[in-house]
C-alpha cells in the first residue's frame, strides 16, 4: 500500500505550481473577468499547450504523452489553485476523456491527437436550463443524426470546436439516449451570462447540425455517466486546490490583520473557523486521492469513489470560499480584493456536474448496489 | 499511488485474517461485542485476548522483535486493524498502555526496564494508565499541582489527578508532577512511573452520564517512588510528557460506534412513514455526509501512515480524526434515535435495534469530544501547529508557577 503521489508525480506538480504562479496570477485571472470579450487566456492556453497537458493522459498513439488518470490529477489541482481560465476543463477532463471512454478507432484517430495538441477545444453539452436533466427531461433530439434543439449553459460552448451532446433518439428513457459529436463551426451559440466571468459559457441552439455517434446509440446515457464519474474526480482536483487556495488566503491575512492589539488568527473565533476549512480540505483532498487511484486502476467501486471525491470537494471549496470571504471582513467583500474570484469559481464548479444534493443522492445509491452485490 | 496491498501485504492479510477467523466470528454491521467498553466485566476478556494476539505475533505488531513486538510495518499494523474490525472481539483496554506508554518507555527508560515492562505489557499482563489531567490542569495540563520532592534516593507525592482511564484496572501508571514552583510552568514538571499498588494511592471512580465509570480520581497523599522510576530529567517531564501526548492519537483499530457503517444499516432496515428510512431524500444527505467524513478519516490516516512508514513522525494532523470522529459519533447516536422516533427513548437491549447501540453512544458519545483533547484544544492545535497561527496570548507566560494563583483572583 502507498497513498500518496510518486516522487515523479510530486516533481510534476512542483513544476506545475511554478510554471502556473508564473503565468496564472490573480492578474491573469481578473483581465478575463474584467474583459467580456475575453473568454479565456489565450496565451496561457498556449503555454499550458505548449508544456504537452491536455494530452497528459492521452495514449502515445494518438499524440498524448501516455501518462496516467493520477498525473492528469496532479495537474488538475493545481489548475484549480491558481483559477487557470482556460477551457481545460471541458477540453481535457470531459471531451478527450468522453472520446477516450466511447470513441471508435477512427474517432480517436481522427480527434484525439488534436485535442492533446490544444490545437482544438471540445466540451460537453449536456445541461438544458435549470434543473437535473434526465431522460424524461433531454429535450435536445437527433433524428438521423440532425441535431435540434438548446443546450445551456455548455462550458466553454463559445469557443470550442466542437461539442460531445447528449440527446434523444429514441424514448424518454435511458435506453433512448445517444451521444454525438458535433462540429460548432455552423451552430448558433451566444455567450450566456454567470456568477463566474473567468470561465466563459455558451447557450447552444442546434437547427439540424450533423453529428456523429459517439458511442452506440441508445448507449448515450450510461457513457454519459460514465464520463461525468471520471471528470469527477479531476474536478474533485480543481476543487481541492481551490480550497486550499482559499485556506492559504484565509491563513495569510490572518496573520497580518491586526484588531484590538492582536492579529486576528491568535483569536479563537477566526483560529477554530480555519482549522474546520483545514479539515474539510484534507478530507476532501484524501476522498479525492481514493478516486485518482480508482479511475487509474479502473477499480470496481470507481462509482462510489466518484461520488465520495465530488461530495467532498464541493462542500470543502464552498466552505473555504466562503470563510475566506469571512476571514477577510469587509475588504473580502471588495471587487478589489481576490476573495470573489474562488467564491465564484467554487459554487460554478459545484455545479457544474451536478449539484450536490444529486451527488450525494448518487452516493448513497451506488452504496446501496455495493451492498447489494 | 496504491490502494492494493504488496504480495508481502498480501500474505500478512490472509495470515491475519485466517487467524482472526480461528478464534473469533465475522462481524455483522451493528453488531458489537457483548461486553461493552466501559464495562469493567470486559477487563478479563480484554486481556484474555490480547494474551492470545501476543502469542500469536500480532501485538505490538510495529515494535522490535526484541521487545516482544512482530518487527513489521505500521501498515501491517493497520492491516491487522482493519481486519480485527470485521470480527467481534473484545474492545481494547490497552490504548494507552500500548498508544502511548509503550513508545515513551522506549524512548526513555533503561534497557532493563524496557526488557522487564515492554513485553508483559504487549501482552497484557500489565495494564497502565496516564495520571496527567488535574481539576486544575486538565486543557492546561502544565497547570497540574501534584508535588514530586525529592528524598535521596526517592521522592514523595503528594496531590490529586483526575479522569484517569482505567486507574482501578491498572497495574502501573504514568505521572507528570512538579518538581519546582519557583520556575515557569512548563520547566518545574517532573516524569515517573509507578506500581498503582503503592501505598498512599486512593482511586475513586467517577460516575458519568452513561451510568459507567471509565474514569477516576487518584489521591497520592506521602506516595514513594524510587528515582531510577524517573522518566527523563528532573524538570524536563513536560518534554516526556509530550512524547506521550504526541504518541496519543496515533492508535489505530478503535472502532467508533455507530459509525457510517451503523447508520446506514440502520436506515436500511427501518421503516418510516414513506418507507424505508434509506429512500428519505433528507436522510440520504446526511448518510452522504458522514460517509465522506469516515471514508475520509480512514483514508487520511492511511496518508500519514505512508508518511510515516517514509520514517516520519507523527504530526498534529493526527487531530483531524479525533476531532471528526468524535462529533460525528454524537450525531449519528442522535440521528438513529430520531429515525426510531418514539421508541427511540428506549435502552432496553432486547428491544432496541442493534442492542441500544445509539442510546448507549448517545449517553458516552458527549465524553468523545472532551477526552484526549477537547475539540477546542485540537482546533487550536491545527490552527497554531498546522497552519502556524499565532497562539492566544498568554498572560502566564515568564511567570513562576508559584506565582500564578494570584491570577486567579
Amino acid at each position: 500500500m502507498n497513498f500518496d503521489f510518486s516522487d515523479d508525480q510530486r516533481m510534476l506538480r512542483d513544476q506545475a505550481r511554478k510554471f502556473l504562479t508564473d503565468q496564472s496570477p490573480p492578474r491573469v485571472v481578473r483581465n478575463v473577468l474584467e474583459d467580456s470579450a475575453k473568454a479565456y487566456d489565450d496565451t496561457l492556453w498556449g503555454d499550458m499547450a505548449a508544456l504537452g497537458w491536455m494530452g497528459t493522459a492521452v495514449p502515445e498513439e494518438y499524440g498524448g504523452a501516455g501518462l496516467c488518470p493520477e498525473d492528469l490529477c496532479v495537474l488538475a489541482e493545481e489548475l484549480g489553485r491558481s483559477l487557470a481560465p482556460t477551457p481545460f476543463s471541458s477540453s481535457v477532463y470531459l471531451a478527450t476523456e468522453a472520446i477516450l471512454v466511447a470513441g471508435s478507432e477512427a474517432q480517436k484517430q481522427k480527434y484525439l491527437p488534436d485535442l492533446a495538441m490544444g490545437e482544438t477545444i471540445g466540451c460537453f453539452a449536456l445541461a438544458e436550463g435549470v434543473g437535473v436533466p434526465t431522460p424524461r427531461t433531454i429535450s435536445v433530439t437527433a433524428s438521423n443524426s440532425a441535431l435540434n434543439g438548446v443546450k445551456e449553459p455548455v462550458a466553454d460552448g463559445d469557443v470550442a470546436t466542437f461539442a460531445v451532446v447528449l440527446a434523444r433518439t429514441g424514448d424518454a428513457d435511458e435506453r433512448g439516449m445517444s451521444l454525438f459529436i458535433v462540429d460548432l463551426s455552423d451552430v448558433e451559440r451566444e455567450p450566456v451570462e454567470t456568477i463566474d466571468p473567468t470561465r466563459s459559457h455558451a447557450r447552444i441552439t442546434f437547427n439540424g447540425a450533423q453529428g456523429e455517434l459517439l458511442g452506440a446509440e441508445g448507449e448515450g446515457w450510461d457513457l454519459a455517466q460514465k464520463i461525468i464519474d471520471r471528470a469527477a474526480v479531476y474536478f474533485a482536483f480543481e476543487q481541492v486546490g481551490g480550497a486550499q487556495a482559499s485556506l492559504d488566503m484565509a491563513v495569510d491575512y490572518a496573520k497580518n490583520r491586526f484588531a484590538f492589539g492582536r492579529p486576528i488568527g491568535s483569536y479563537q473565533a477566526i483560529k477554530h473557523k480555519l482549522a474546520d476549512m483545514y479539515i474539510a480540505t484534507e478530507l476532501a483532498r484524501s476522498n479525492a486521492y481514493y478516486g485518482a487511484w480508482a479511475i487509474t486502476t479502473g477499480a470496481p467501486d470507481v462509482a462510489v469513489a466518484a461520488a465520495a471525491a465530488r461530495v467532498a470537494a464541493s462542500e470543502a471549496f464552498n466552505h473555504s470560499a466562503r470563510e475566506n470571504i469571512q476571514t477577510h471582513g469587509g475588504m473580502g467583500f471588495t471587487w478589489e480584493f481576490d476573495c470573489h474570484m474562488y467564491y465564484r469559481r467554487a459554487k460554478l464548479l459545484s455545479l457544474a456536474l451536478g449539484g450536490e444534493r444529486r451527488w450525494k443522492d448518487r452516493l448513497i445509491s451506488q452504496l446501496e448496489a455495493r451492498n447489494a452485490a | 499511488m496504491d490502494f492494493n496491498d504488496t504480495l508481502a501485504e498480501a500474505e500478512f492479510r490472509a495470515e491475519a485474517r485466517d487467524w482472526l477467523a480461528s478464534q473469533a466470528p465475522k462481524r455483522e454491521p451493528g453488531q458489537s461485542y457483548e461486553v461493552r467498553r466501559g464495562d469493567d466485566a470486559l477487563v478479563p476478556h480484554a486481556k484474555d485476548w490480547q494474551a492470545k494476539k501476543f502469542e500469536a505475533g500480532f501485538a505490538g505488531i510495529n515494535l522490535p522483535k526484541e521487545y516482544g513486538g512482530r518487527g513489521a510495518t505500521r501498515i501491517e499494523q493497520i492491516i491487522f486493524g482493519q481486519e480485527e474490525a470485521t470480527f467481534v472481539t473484545p474492545p481494547s483496554i490497552f490504548g494507552i498502555s500500548h498508544g502511548m506508554v509503550v513508545p515513551t518507555l522506549l524512548a526513555f527508560a533503561t534497557e532493563e526496564q524496557k526488557q522487564k515492562f515492554v513485553p508483559a505489557t504487549l501482552k497484557g499482563d500489565e495494564v497502565w494508565c496516564q495520571l496527567f489531567s488535574e481539576p486544575g490542569g486538565g486543557s492546561d495540563l502544565a497547570g497540574l499541582r501534584t508535588r514530586s520532592a525529592r528524598d535521596g534516593d526517592e521522592w514523595t507525592i503528594n496531590g490529586q489527578k483526575i479522569w484517569t482511564s482505567g486507574a482501578h484496572y491498572a497495574d502501573r501508571g504514568v505521572l507528570v508532577t512538579r518538581s519546582d514552583a519557583s520556575v515557569e510552568k512548563h520547566k518545574g514538571l517532573t516524569y515517573f512511573f509507578l506500581d498503582m499498588k503503592s501505598p498512599g494511592i486512593d482511586i475513586r471512580p467517577i460516575k458519568q452520564i452513561s451510568g459507567a465509570s471509565n474514569f477516576n480520581e487518584v489521591f497520592f497523599v506521602d506516595v514513594r517512588i524510587p528515582d531510577n522510576q524517573r522518566l527523563g530529567k528532573e524538570g524536563e517531564g513536560w518534554r516526556v510528557a509530550l512524547t506521550t501526548l504526541m504518541n496519543e492519537r496515533v492508535e489505530t483499530g478503535v472502532r467508533p460506534a455507530p459509525d457510517f457503517e451503523d447508520i446506514f444499516a440502520l436506515a436500511r432496515n427501518l421503516l418510516i412513514e414513506s418507507g424505508p428510512a434509506i429512500a428519505d431524500a433528507a436522510i440520504r444527505e446526511q448518510l452522504a455526509d458522514w460517509y465522506i467524513q469516515t471514508q475520509g478519516v480512514k483514508l487520511t490516516r492511511l496518508r500519514t501512515m505512508t508518511a510515516l512508514s517514509r520514517g516520519q513522525q507523527p504530526g498534529p494532523e493526527n487531530s483531524i480524526a479525533k476531532v471528526v470522529t468524535s462529533s460525528k459519533r454524537q450525531r449519528i447516536a442522535h440521528f438513529g434515535m430520531d429515525l426510531m422516533d418514539m421508541g427511540g427513548i428506549m435502552r432496553d437491549r432486547d428491544a432496541i435495534p442493534m442492542q441500544a447501540l445509539f442510546q448507549d453512544a448517545m449517553l458516552d458519545a458527549p465524553g468523545n469530544r472532551i477526552a484526549a483533547g477537547t475539540d477546542e484544544i485540537l482546533r487550536n492545535v491545527i490552527g497554531e501547529r498546522v497552519l502556524g497561527l499565532p497562539r492566544e496570548v498568554r498572560v502566564d507566560k515568564d511567570k513562576p508557577f508559584s506565582d500564578l494563583a494570584a491570577l486567579e483572583k
